[in-house]
C-alpha cells in the first residue's frame, strides 16, 4: 500500500510544551472571557448579589438598628425624631413616613411595624421563593427533556401532551387556581403534608406551573443534539441510555439552563409578587414584597412609600436579573463569538 | 482475502423506515425502502468499500450493521455471532469488537468534553484503564493517529477538520476492535487531508490487522482502500467485484455509468472517451421502481428489467452482479454463472438468458 508515515504534529499555540501539554480552553472559560466583556451585564449581576447581600443582612439590621422584628405591631408606640415625640401611626391611620431615623428608615405601615425591616425579611422570602422555585423548575423541566428528546416516541408525545395541558392555563389563573385551593387546605400527597401556609406551597406552585416554558425548547434542543452522530459514537461504545443523557447530553445544554435559571428567578418572583398580591402566595403575617404592595395599596394616597419601596426592590431585582440574564446568553451562545474577536 | 469463517457475515439486511401519519393515532401511511434485502461478507484484515449515490442507503446499512438503528429484518453475524434482536446490554462486550468513524468530524465528538475524555471514555467504560494508565494509553493513542500526547487537554474546537477527524479515529482504536465501519470517513476532509487520513487507516489496518467497511462516493478513494468494492443502488447491492474487476471491466450498467463520472486526470483521455450520463434524478426509496430498481435510468433495460427483479449472479472469481442484460462478461461466463446466495429473496431465479451489449444502445 502506498504512504508511510504521516508526520502531523500541529501544535496550534506555536510553542514548545511541556508533556503535560496546555490546557484547553474550554467552552466554559470562552464564554467567561465573553462575559467578562459585558460590563453592563457584569454591572447589573453585581446589582443583584447587593440586593441578595442587603436582604440576607435583614436579621442583623432588625436587632442592632431597628431594635424590633419584622412582624410585630407598634400601632401606639412613639418615636423621638428631632427632640418630638411623633406617633409611629397617626391617630388617623396614616403611618410614619420614611426618614433619617435609625428605627423606621423607610417609615412604618399602618400596623406601625418596620418597613426597612419588613423590606429585608421579604426580600428574602421573595428570593428564596425565586431560587428554590427555579431550582424546582429547572429539575424537572431538564429531566422531562431529557426523557422526552432522548427516547421520543411515546413517552414524548406523552410528555408533551401533558406539558401542553399545563401550558394551555394563563400562568396567573393556574397560580391563582392552585394557589387559593393549597393555602386553605394545605397539600397532601401521601407521606407529604405541606400546611397551607407553609413558604413551600408557593415555591411548589410557581416551579410547577413554569416547567413546560422552560422543557420545551430544552427538549428542542436536544432532539437536534441526539441528532448529532457523538451520541451515535457513544451508543457504539457501548454507553447506555442514562449515562449517554447525563454525560452527554446533558453537557451540551447546561448553558442554556444557566439562562434559562436566571431569567426563570425574575420571573419567578414576578409570579409570587403577583400570588402574594392576590392573596394566592405568601400568608400572612409573613413579609413578602409582594404582601407589602398587597398591604399598603390601600393607603396609596396616603402613605405611598409601602408600594413604592417594596414596587422598587421588585424592579431592581427583577431587571438586574433580566439584563445579567441576557448577557449570560450573549456570552454563552457560540454565535457571539464573533462579536468576542472583533 | 483470508480464509475460514468471515468475520462480519450481513445476510438479507431490511431497513425500512416507517412514514407515520394522524393526529393521535398514527398509522403508517409510506415505507422508506432505506436498505433492501442486502447480503454481504467480510473477512478478517480486509477491506469492502461501499459505493453509491446519496441516498442510497449506505450510511444506513453501516448503522444496521453495527446495530446503531435496529435492522427490520435479516441477519448480522459477526465473529459467527447475531446480532439483530440482542438487547442494548446483550451488545454491549460485542461493542469492543466493531467501531464506527463518522463522516463529520465536527459532529462526531462531543464539543463539551476534552480530548482526553473523548478518547479515554470508551476505555473506561470498558474497564480497560483507569488513572493513570488511562491517561498513558490515550496519549499513545494520539500519538499514533498522528497527533501528539499534548493534546490531552484540548477541547474539539480547537482542532481542524482532519486533527478532528484523526480523534475519531484515536477513539475508534481504543477497544482494539477487528472491524471499523467507517462511514465516508474522508468526504467531508480538503483534498490533502483526506490522502494522510486515506494513508493513517492503511497503516492502522496493516498494525492491527483491522477490517474495514469503507463508505465513499468517490469512487477513486473506494480503489484505492479497497480489497473489495460493493456498489449499491436505491438500497439494493447491484454489484459486488474486487476491486480491480470493477474498474477495468463493470458488470452492471448503473457500475459503468459510476465509473465514467469520474474524471480521468489525463484531459486528452478524459476527452475522447464516451461518458455513459444518466437522466434524471434517483427515484424516490419511497416508491421503488419494480423489477430492477435502476431500469428508470438504464439506457440498455428492457421489458423485463421493469418486471422482474434481477438475482445476483455469481460470474465466477468473486464477481457478482445483479442485471438482465450484464456487460463486459469473458466468453462463457454466463454459461458456468449460479444464482449466488446473496441474491434478494424477492428476485427472479432465472438467470440472465445472454449478455448485454456494451455498445450504447441507438438513441441513448
Amino acid at each position: 500500500m502506498p504512504g508511510g508515515e504521516v508526520p502531523l504534529h500541529l501544535d496550534l499555540s506555536g510553542s514548545a510544551v511541556g508533556l503535560e501539554g496546555v490546557e484547553g480552553r474550554s467552552p466554559w472559560y470562552l464564554a467567561y472571557l465573553r462575559l467578562r466583556r459585558n460590563k453592563v451585564a457584569l454591572a447589573f449581576g453585581g446589582l443583584f448579589i447587593a440586593i441578595v447581600l442587603f436582604c440576607l443582612a435583614g436579621p442583623l439590621w432588625a436587632t442592632h438598628v431597628a431594635g424590633t422584628d419584622p412582624n410585630t405591631n407598634h400601632i401606639t408606640d412613639t418615636i423621638e425624631i428631632g427632640g418630638e415625640e411623633t406617633d409611629v401611626v397617626a391617630p388617623n391611620g396614616t403611618p410614619l413616613g420614611p426618614g433619617l431615623h435609625a428605627k423606621y428608615l423607610l417609615g412604618a405601615d399602618q400596623n406601625g411595624r418596620d418597613v426597612m425591616v419588613r423590606l429585608m425579611y421579604g426580600g428574602r422570602t421573595s428570593i428564596y421563593i425565586g431560587v428554590v422555585a427555579a431550582l424546582v423548575t429547572t429539575f424537572f423541566a431538564v429531566l422531562v427533556a431529557l426523557l422526552a428528546g432522548f427516547y421520543r416516541g411515546w413517552t414524548d408525545s406523552a410528555l408533551s401532551r401533558f406539558m401542553d395541558v399545563i401550558w394551555a392555563f394563563p400562568v396567573l389563573l393556574l397560580g391563582i387556581a392552585l394557589g387559593t385551593a393549597l393555602a386553605v387546605g394545605g397539600l397532601k400527597l401521601g407521606p407529604i403534608v405541606i400546611a397551607g401556609d407553609s413558604l413551600w406551597i408557593p415555591i411548589l406552585i410557581i416551579g410547577f406551573v413554569y416547567v413546560p416554558y422552560m422543557a420545551r425548547p430544552l427538549r428542542g434542543e436536544i432532539l437536534a443534539l441526539r441528532e448529532k452522530e457523538f451520541i451515535e459514537a457513544a451508543t457504539a461504545q457501548g454507553k447506555g441510555s442514562w449515562r449517554i443523557m447525563f454525560t452527554e447530553l446533558m453537557p451540551n445544554i447546561t448553558s442554556t439552563i444557566i439562562v434559562f435559571f436566571t431569567l426563570n428567578i425574575a420571573n419567578n418572583m414576578l409570579l409570587e409578587s403577583a400570588l402574594s398580591f392576590l392573596g394566592a402566595g405568601v400568608q400572612p403575617p409573613n413579609a413578602s414584597w409582594g404582601t407589602m404592595i398587597a398591604d399598603g395599596y390601600q393607603t396609596i394616597y396616603t402613605a405611598p412609600h409601602l408600594t413604592i419601596v417594596p414596587g422598587l426592590m421588585i424592579v431592581l431585582t427583577v431587571l438586574s436579573l433580566n439584563v445579567f440574564g441576557d448577557g449570560l446568553r450573549d456570552a454563552l451562545d457560540p454565535r457571539a463569538k464573533i462579536r468576542l474577536e472583533s | 482475502m483470508s480464509n475460514g469463517d468471515p468475520l462480519l457475515e450481513v445476510s438479507h439486511l431490511v431497513k425500512h423506515f416507517p412514514i407515520k401519519s394522524g393526529i393521535l393515532l398514527e398509522r403508517e401511511v409510506a415505507r422508506v425502502h432505506a436498505v433492501d434485502d442486502v447480503s454481504l461478507t467480510l473477512h478478517e484484515g480486509e477491506t469492502l468499500g461501499l459505493v453509491g449515490e446519496s441516498g442510497c442507503g449506505k450510511s444506513t446499512l453501516c448503522r444496521a450493521i453495527l446495530q446503531l438503528i435496529r435492522p427490520t429484518a435479516g441477519s448480522v453475524k459477526f465473529q459467527g455471532e447475531e446480532l439483530v434482536g440482542r438487547s442494548r446490554k446483550e451488545l454491549q462486550p460485542l461493542r469492543r469488537e466493531m467501531q464506527m468513524i463518522f463522516q463529520d468530524p465536527f459532529a462526531s465528538l462531543n464539543p463539551r468534553k476534552r480530548v482526553g475524555q473523548i478518547v479515554g471514555d470508551p476505555l473506561r467504560l470498558h474497564g480497560l484503564a483507569s488513572g493513570d494508565a488511562l491517561k498513558r494509553r490515550v496519549q499513545e493513542l494520539l500519538d499514533r493517529v498522528g497527533l501528539s500526547g499534548e493534546h490531552y487537554n484540548r477541547f474539539p474546537h480547537e482542532f481542524s477538520g482532519g486533527q478532528r477527524q484523526r480523534i475519531g479515529i484515536a477513539r475508534a482504536l481504543a477497544l482494539q476492535p477487528k472491524l471499523i465501519i467507517a462511514d465516508e470517513p474522508v468526504s467531508a476532509l480538503d483534498v490533502s487531508i483526506q490522502a494522510q487520513i486515506i494513508n493513517l487507516l492503511e497503516d492502522l489496518q496493516d498494525e492491527f490487522g483491522l477490517a474495514y467497511v469503507f463508505v465513499a462516493h468517490d469512487l477513486g478513494v473506494v480503489r484505492h482502500v479497497s480489497d473489495r468494492v460493493a456498489v449499491m443502488y436505491l438500497g439494493k447491492i447491484v454489484e459486488t467485484s474486487p476491486g480491480a474487476g470493477l474498474y477495468e471491466r463493470p458488470i452492471h450498467p448503473y457500475s459503468t455509468a459510476l465509473l465514467s463520472a469520474v474524471p480521468i486526470p489525463d484531459p486528452e483521455e478524459n476527452r475522447e472517451r464516451e461518458p455513459l450520463v444518466l437522466d434524471g434524478d434517483v427515484p424516490s426509496p419511497v416508491d421503488p421502481p419494480s423489477g430492477c430498481r435502476f431500469h428508470t435510468r438504464c439506457p440498455w433495460a428492457t421489458d423485463v428489467c421493469s418486471e422482474l427483479e434481477p438475482p445476483l449472479v455469481n460470474y465466477g472469481s468473486g464477481r457478482l452482479a445483479a442485471c438482465h442484460h450484464p456487460l463486459n462478461l469473458k466468453r462463457g461466463a454466463l454459461s458456468k454463472a449460479t444464482i449466488s446466495e446473496e441474491s434478494p429473496a424477492g428476485a427472479a431465479d432465472a438467470l440472465p438468458s445472454e449478455p448485454g451489449k456494451a455498445d450504447l444502445p441507438v438513441g441513448a
